[in-house]
């Protein structure tokens, strides 16, 4: 594989169904830690029950998509109130150890066996998508640029879920772009520079915090809705913490605190990686690296997501877009 | 010295020497019966399955039972060579499975050679013509997707340390003893490896995320030592000790080349967390990328015939770990509470800014917690390696219980985090008792969320004002 392909390859990665899908965990995740200054090491746990909200609706008892969808917003809301209630009013500490616990025992619990019946256990579930693709306008074929080496074409589904997909994340970020430049936005912002100053205004800390759980959480149970659609199938081991920590990289690099700060991230990281995964595998065939063989290249990429996400906050907190000064909130 | 932390220190000496008490049992010399013959077996296929019976008779006797383990192993141990009738039991087999025509369920003629390990194959099957479908829809977007892809294919396996090995027919106290004492191990090696991290916590205020990695490198270097992947292979007790040397390295490497820095650029605490976050991607997948993604045991103290202790049945090689690790808490314990440097590490955990304004060189402490830290990682994680199987994720999911340990007994304090990791270990096992051995973990942290409603500063934690 030349390096062209290599780019159009990572191009069309960045510009696909999966980077706008971790956009929108994304945006979730900026409104939690980049204003709010939540710690939420789980926003996996919000995928996972979007993701399963739409699986089991369509799935299991086969009732309508949208009807899934409306469970999945129920579900975060639910999930977001038990993570909430006995974390928030903790330290921020509390808050990180415990959503990625939550996430983990969410994941555990879906897997199992007692919950078989309905979540597929290990299986997961198949034929999740409902009539989602018989909605599909578009005709089928592939689209795209078709130049020579440098050719990226997509077919016709993946259009479709482009087109939804990056649909919700362009309304995710205008209702971001509202909220955060409303009062409402401005007490969250507050919550974040000093928490105790916002109480001694009189606001009630606890409940704006917790509408921001409530609300990163929807958008992130929405990612995860899509993600089950995009894939037609979910598999609880999908939602692994690394997702998070994905997240986190991506977030980190586009920006916290920047409405488009996630998205730019997640194109970016999309971006990168591939890219990296193309280089790797060449340097790879070309027998440069010695002692690693196929299956352990994935592994040096999270390796190097990890370094990332290090140097990232060593040297450019900020990420691309962000303000230095914002990210360098000290938290007592 | 203030009254609760006296009575704290009480209680906390009370706690040793009753854990002391219970387990310091006559550990044998371990008799490895490594020269007898076994038959012994793998399910794995289509995955690992747990708690598959099989029977090996001869002429019509029983000579032995073995349930598969969480690793789908399954051993025998035989009194003599000869031939042998070895059956799967068809009822234990799990729903979602169907034993494979062939080989079938049944050998008939199992020839074992004198001191011969045999194996002897069972092969699981899906039921129907499923088997096709079952396999993996692939996702459209391949490569596209960081959990699916990444690893190796063992990354989609499940990692519920392994349930206590006891047979169904064991009435309910025997089995509850049996549980309790796997319990009380597996809570001593949180114990061991968790006390880094609430001693951390204190003296830094961060949560080390990369905490279970270290744990996992312990193992791992152990596991290098003792098979010789590199020089010559050393028995498996210098492997530990070079391990825990590492370990203890690698912590106060950490802190001198990472965290000392980081805090001297006051760099803040949550883009600390993160830091850590990445750190331990970068060293898990390191680990994953130069040892593979397999399971491995270490070759030493791996068949041993079980001690009968009353009800009770142990093998040496746990009831050695347990013995070690009521001594080397024991010991931690005595250093923190006697020692000048200990008393400064408490000091430091207590309140920075006191401890240094009364003279305490808080970088220096710092950096001594550390490497603690580190080398009771690489031992905790040996000992769990040991009790269990080295594999690259280990440390992740210890890390989880680590976490719910530390909260348990109270952030910061080196005290909570022993009794707290006692308690969890305790829980994950018992669970098991009443519910599926796969939620033992899940249990162990819903534990944790309740502490966090009921009492946040946990159980010897101190309270403090927040929200």
């Amino acid at each position: 594989m030349d390096f062209i392909q290599i780019l159009a390859e990572a191009t069309r990665t960045a510009i696909g169904p999966i980077a706008a899908i971790y956009a929108l965990a994304a945006i979730g995740l900026n409104l939690h830690f980049g204003y709010t200054g939540l710690l939420n090491f789980g926003q996996v746990g919000f995928m996972l029950v979007g993701a399963y909200g739409v699986a089991v609706t369509t799935s299991t008892y086969e009732l309508p998509l949208l009807l899934g969808v409306l469970v999945s917003i129920g579900c975060a809301f639910v999930l977001a109130l038990l993570l909430g209630l006995p974390t928030l009013r903790l330290r921020a500490d509390y808050l990180a150890i415990s959503t990625i616990a939550v996430a983990e025992v969410g994941r555990l619990i879906y897997r199992s066996t007692v919950a078989q019946d309905i979540t597929g256990g290990v299986y997961g579930l198949q034929q999740v998508a409902g009539d989602f693709y018989a909605w599909n306008p578009f005709p089928s074929g592939s689209y795209g640029i078709d130049a020579g080496a440098f050719s990226i074409t997509f077919s016709a589904r993946d259009v479709w879920v482009m087109t939804v997909a990056w649909a919700v994340v362009l309304l995710a970020s205008l209702a971001m772009y509202v909220l955060t430049h409303s009062p409402w936005g401005r007490v969250i912002k507050g919550i974040r520079e000093d928490e105790d100053a916002v109480r001694a205004l009189g606001k009630n800390v606890f409940a704006y915090k917790m509408q921001s759980l409530v609300l990163g959480g929807v958008f992130g149970a929405l990612a995860g809705a899509l993600m089950a659609i995009n894939q037609q199938t979910v598999h609880p081991d999908a939602f692994m913490p690394q997702v998070t920590f994905y997240l986190w990289a991506m977030l980190l690099l586009g920006g916290a605190g920047r409405t488009l700060g996630p998205v730019i991230g997640a194109i970016g990281m999309w971006f990168l990686l591939t890219m990296f995964d193309g280089l790797l595998r060449d340097v790879s065939a070309m027998g440069l690296l010695p002692g690693i063989a196929g299956g352990e290249l994935g592994a040096l990429r999270h390796a190097v997501v990890g370094l990332a996400l290090v140097l990232l906050i060593v040297y450019r907190p900020q990420g691309l877009i962000g303000n230095r000064k914002e990210m360098l909130v000290n938290v007592k | 010295m203030r009254k609760g932390a006296r009575v704290r220190r009480r209680l906390v000496t009370v706690l040793l020497a009753v854990i002391a008490a219970i387990l310091v049992i006559p550990a044998y010399a371990a008799a490895d019966d490594q020269g007898g013959e076994t038959l012994s077996g793998q399910i794995r296929d289509p995955e690992t399955v747990e708690g598959i019976e099989i029977t090996v008779s001869r002429d019509g006797d029983e000579i032995g039972t073995a349930t598969t383990d969480s690793d789908g192993e399954w051993e025998v141990e035989l009194p003599e060579p000869g031939t042998y009738h070895v059956v799967l039991d068809q009822e234990s087999v799990p729903d979602e499975y169907v034993v494979a025509e062939t080989p079938g369920a049944e050998f008939d003629e199992v020839e074992v050679r004198p001191g011969q390990d045999r194996a002897v194959i069972f092969r699981l099957a899906l039921p129907g013509e499923e088997e096709e479908e079952e396999s993996e829809p692939s996702p459209t977007e391949e490569g596209a997707e960081p959990g699916a892809d990444g690893g190796p294919p063992e990354e989609a396996e499940e990692e519920a340390p392994a349930a206590p090995e006891v047979e169904r027919g064991a009435s309910f106290s025997t089995r509850l003893l049996q549980t309790t004492l796997s319990g009380i191990t597996f809570g001593m090696i949180i114990a061991i490896s968790s006390v880094g991290l609430s001693l951390i916590f204190g003296t830094t205020r961060m949560i080390n995320f990369a905490h279970g990695d270290m744990v996992t490198f312990g193992a791992m270097m152990a596991l290098m030592f003792s098979t010789g992947m590199v020089f010559t292979a050393v028995p498996l007790v210098v492997a530990a000790v070079l391990a825990v040397v590492l370990g203890a390295l690698l912590g106060g490497g950490m802190e001198r080349f990472i965290w000392r820095p980081l805090r001297h650029r006051n760099v803040a605490l949550i883009q600390m967390f993160i830091v850590s976050i990445g750190l331990a991607l970068v060293l898990r997948h390191l680990l994953l990328a130069y040892f593979g993604g397999t399971r491995v045991r270490y070759d030493e103290f791996q068949l041993q015939s079980m001690l009968t202790l009353g009800p009770l049945q142990i093998t040496p090689r746990d009831a050695s770990i347990a013995a070690l690790s009521v001594l080397v808490l024991v010991a931690v314990a005595a250093m923190l509470q006697f020692t000048r440097i200990g008393k400064a590490m408490r000091a430091v955990a207590d309140n920075r800014d006191l401890a240094e304004s009364s003279g305490i060189n808080v970088d220096r402490v710092t950096l001594y917690v550390w490497t603690l830290g580190g080398a009771l990682c690489a031992l905790g994680g040996v000992f769990y390696g040991l009790n269990q199987t080295v594999y690259w994720q280990m440390g992740f999911h210890l890390l989880l219980l680590m976490f719910a340990g530390v909260i348990l007994g109270g952030l910061g304090t080196a005290y909570g985090a022993m009794v707290g990791g006692l308690v969890i270990g305790l829980v994950a096992m018992l669970s098991t008792l009443w519910f599926p051995v796969e939620l033992q973990n899940a249990w162990a942290l819903a534990i944790m969320i309740v502490v966090l409603l009921v009492r946040p500063q946990g159980i010897l934690g101190r309270r403090e004002r927040v929200g």
